[in-house]
């Protein structure tokens, strides 16, 4: 009879090496007593070791089962092992025939053991006990396995934290990482670690990423065993949420329907202004700008002015918002400056029907004064706002040019409307990096006082169309 | 207002985060740090740190970056019109967070979505740079998923996808007419051509250069989405066409679906009926039926009522009872393919009877012993010893495996 008892730290190859030994010298499985560390001194024998290792031929997927089953806790792991290695010296296909009631027993063996090492990896709780600006950051951790399975694991926690020292605490063998080395111990009395900042935070997540509304108590302990709560910090808030869940539920739909809180419609604004360019069909856009309610300005005006004309047009005309006539019609460029307009191209030799005429803002902006609307100049962020219809027409009428008539338009157009006078004439790049013509608007024709003023503008704007007829004509032809 | 302290940011953020469904870190390349020079490892396999009351788990730190939001989607906690406390962390909080959990062990890695603020391009850039802050200067080899932004600039979705393990856009509904009806500022086009722009950055990727070197991998857990179940009229069919197809055209790793529930808050548009639990479990087993069991999507529905899946009993179970001419099945002699359909057996299971029927003949108590759950198997097997005999015709072999029914209250 030999009997073998295997130590503590470095089972796994003990064993190896002595089943090794043995069955190369041809032991059968019941002349040998093998016992643990832990294992009382045997009556009918001394410990005698193994006859001097041989080359012994086994199937690779034994050894890697054997290496894990080797560290479960059942004192009879090595001598099953050792009978299943015995007969497998004859007939190696046993390791395929996963009906075989001793290999069942060896495999389920091995998926206690994997079990317990990846419960471990999950649920050792490190807490900081060096100073947390160290240069390298100091951690301990209690655990209680179930198996034999911080050697088999430690290497898990040295790919993962490395970069610091650590040391894993537990009754049965320890594990200690220090500058990069790592050592086993024997096992310790649970240690009073100290108090660790982190750990609340922790707490603090772990009850709020729950959903009273879904409560599954079963699923959550097969899968976290109540034998490893206590060395979890969170665990012990596990009961009073789950009492308090259904009651919080309730709660939840119980409550009635709140009224949206007042920062929304800027917040909405907010994201209207990010929006990217409209993508509908052609004939929906009409439609689309008058019920758009981007900005503020709708709410006022009775109605937003799409732009008119050919769809094919050569020249795009941009003017600032419609006005009082425009508003109520409907149609943009109907009013006083529009007319204007028209006159003025008709001179120019500009074909206003040719031209697709729309606005830089579609709603009419204004204050109320008596029995007349009082027309007010768009601000930015409505110019910025309802560039996104601007846009949408440009990309459907695609033109050669477009003319900018004032301030606003030019500011959408080319995101500068400042020192129009000075600018008008010129040739300026606006959207897709097409050309953009600056010119006064029609109303500013209307509303100076100065007749010498008024001509000389008057002159300049005739000048204008003209350029942009020239323009187009060459283009076309 | 009183500055909030990041104890309170974590409590409202992570509270915000709850009803995502996804916490998965599996699958993606493996590393570690074992030179001493970074932190964190990645296994393959993901590791569920802690689980929680409602049976989920807790692998990753899922939290938002803030859950301001200017969307108004009636299911969502975070909406515009909601009156919830509001937060936001900065860049370097969540960095902090993230490393300090990482380090006491509590965590995976990091899932982090985001309501939408300022521009969805700006929101994006932030997530982003919280990615990048982890990556290069902490040298972080965890895990991180992050959710993207559907109408974010391609240029960030692309630094996203270097930086991250998984991406993803969540469908949010199964179909286009819903998410107009319940989430009208997202465009259900523009969250298919972020998916698709994902799934060409991914197989770009893959393909080696001239010089045989291996670009950088692109987003390597690859990505996922998550569907919102019972928030809408729409069936189960519906669901799983749904999936069927984001698998097929994106090559999505998973489609989470997650059951509405009831939020604090909620909008006056939705009922505040809690859908089944028992729905979102039965979507998943048909799920992996379409795509580890080589069933098809009409199998599985054909045997539906009016496109539900039966509550009571698992999908290929369902299956199983109403085609009960193909059964029983012989364990010895059947084809892989038809195996797999008997309800009890897994694909390990087998597997493990294709091994072992080469050696020897398999009888009823190895089939227990390989792990089938012959519980439910026996009546659709025969095996060495075993025949279910009229088992498989009787009638009421579907209330064998249904709950019973309960007894309704008189008063």
């Amino acid at each position: 009879m030999h009997r073998v008892s295997l130590p503590r730290i470095g089972t796994a190859k003990a064993w190896r090496d002595a089943a090794r030994g043995f069955l190369a010298a041809g032991v059968p499985p019941e002349h040998i007593l093998w016992g643990d560390h832990a294992a009382a001194p045997d009556l009918f024998g001394g410990d005698s070791p193994p006859p001097g290792g041989g080359t012994v031929t086994v199937p690779r997927s034994f050894v890697a089962m054997a290496e894990t089953a080797v560290w479960h806790s059942d004192p009879e792991r090595f001598a099953r092992l050792y009978a299943f290695l015995w007969r497998l010296k004859d007939a190696p296909h046993l390791m395929a025939d996963r009906g075989d009631a001793e290999l069942a027993k060896l495999r389920q063996m091995e998926k206690n053991v994997r079990r317990c090492q990846h419960k471990m990896k999950a649920f050792v709780r490190f807490r900081e006990i060096g100073a947390p600006d160290a240069a390298r950051r100091s951690f301990a951790a209690w655990f209680e396995p179930s198996h034999h399975t911080v050697e088999p694991t430690a290497d898990f926690f040295v790919r993962r934290f490395s970069d610091m020292d650590w040391r894993i605490l537990t009754p049965d063998i320890s594990a200690i990482f220090e500058q990069g080395e790592l050592s086993f111990h024997q096992g310790y009395a649970r240690p009073d670690l100290p108090e660790d900042a982190g750990e609340a935070l922790w707490i603090t997540y772990f009850q709020n990423i729950f959903n009273p509304a879904r409560l599954k108590v079963q699923a959550m302990q097969s899968e976290m065993p109540k034998k490893y709560w206590k060395n979890m910090p969170e665990a012990a808030l596990i009961p009073q949420m789950i009492a308090q869940a259904p009651g919080r539920a309730d709660a939840m739909a119980a409550a009635a329907p709140t009224l949206p809180p007042a920062r929304m419609a800027p917040a909405q604004a907010q994201l209207a202004s990010c929006a990217s360019a409209w993508d509908g069909p052609a004939e929906d856009l009409p439609r689309a700008i008058r019920a758009c309610t981007r900005c503020a300005l709708h709410c006022h005006a009775t109605q937003a002015v799409p732009g008119e004309g050919p769809a094919d047009a050569d020249l795009m005309v941009v003017g600032e918002q419609p006005g009082d006539l425009e508003d109520l019609s409907g149609r943009p460029f109907v009013g006083p400056a529009g007319q204007m307009f028209d006159s003025l191209a008709a001179e120019a030799g500009l074909d206003r029907d040719a031209a697709f005429v729309t606005n830089a803002v579609k709603h009419f902006k204004f204050v109320a004064r008596g029995k007349r609307r009082i027309h007010q100049r768009p601000n930015t962020s409505e110019i910025h706002h309802c560039r996104w219809w601007l846009d949408a027409e440009i990309a459907q009428v695609r033109p050669r040019l477009i003319l900018a008539m004032g301030a606003t338009a030019a500011q959408s157009l080319t995101g500068n409307g400042t020192a129009i006078l000075s600018r008008r004439g010129r040739i300026e790049t606006g959207p897709n990096d097409l050309p953009v013509l600056i010119t006064l608007h029609p109303s500013y024709l209307l509303r100076t006082p100065d007749a010498a003023e008024r001509a000389r503008a008057t002159a300049q704007f005739r000048q204008d169309l003209t350029t942009a007829a020239g323009i187009i004509a060459q283009e076309a032809g | 207002m009183a500055r909030q302290t990041l104890d309170q940011k974590l409590a409202i953020l992570s509270d915000a985060a709850k009803y995502d469904a996804s916490c998965a870190s599996s699958g993606s390349t493996r590393r570690h740090s074992r030179d001493g020079k970074g932190l964190g490892s990645n296994e393959g396999s993901g590791i569920c740190h802690a689980y929680t009351p409602d049976g989920r788990c807790i692998s990753l730190l899922k939290i938002l970056m803030t859950n301001f939001c200017i969307y108004d989607c009636s299911y969502c906690i975070n909406r515009v019109s909601s009156n919830v406390p509001r937060a936001r962390f900065s860049v370097d909080e969540a960095v902090r967070l993230t490393i300090e959990f990482y380090r006491r062990n509590y965590i995976e890695g990091l899932f982090l979505s985001s309501g939408v603020i300022r521009s969805p391009d700006a929101t994006m850039s932030d997530m982003v740079q919280i990615a990048r802050k982890l990556r290069h200067e902490e040298n972080f080899r965890g895990y991180i998923h992050l959710k993207t932004i559907p109408d974010a600039s391609p240029d960030l979705i692309a630094e996203a996808g270097r930086l991250a393990d998984r991406l993803s856009i969540n469908v949010e509904l199964p179909t286009d007419s819903a998410l107009a009806q319940y989430a009208p500022e997202k465009k259900p086009e523009h969250i298919r051509r972020a998916m698709a722009n994902v799934r060409m950055a991914r197989d770009a990727n893959k393909e080696r250069t001239f010089t045989g070197k291996r670009p950088p991998r692109f987003a390597p857990a690859g990505q996922s989405t998550q569907m919102i179940i019972g928030a809408d009229g729409s069936n189960d069919a519906t669901v799983l066409r749904q999936s069927t197809r984001l698998y097929a055209s994106y090559r999505l790793k998973r489609v989470y679906y997650s059951a509405f529930s009831p939020i604090p808050d909620s909008s006056a548009k939705l009922p505040l009926i809690r859908p089944p639990l028992e729905r979102e479990h039965r979507l998943y087993q048909a799920d992996w039926l379409l795509r580890f069991y080589d069933f098809g999507l009409d199998e599985i529905t054909s045997v539906t009522r009016d496109g539900n899946l039966d509550l009571d009993i698992d999908p290929k179970l369902a299956w199983a009872l109403a085609h009960r001419g193909v059964f029983p099945l012989d364990v010895n002699r059947a084809s892989r393919e038809l195996l797999l359909r008997v309800p009890g057996f897994g694909i390990k299971t087998v597997d493990r009877i294709l091994a072992t029927r080469r050696h020897r003949t398999l009888r009823f108590e190895d089939l227990l012993r390989m792990g089938a759950a012959m519980k439910k198997a026996r009546a659709f097997v025969t095996a060495g010893g075993w025949t279910p005999g009229s088992l498989t015709d009787s009638a009421d072999l579907r209330a064998r495996f249904a709950p019973p029914p309960e007894q309704l209250a008189l008063f």
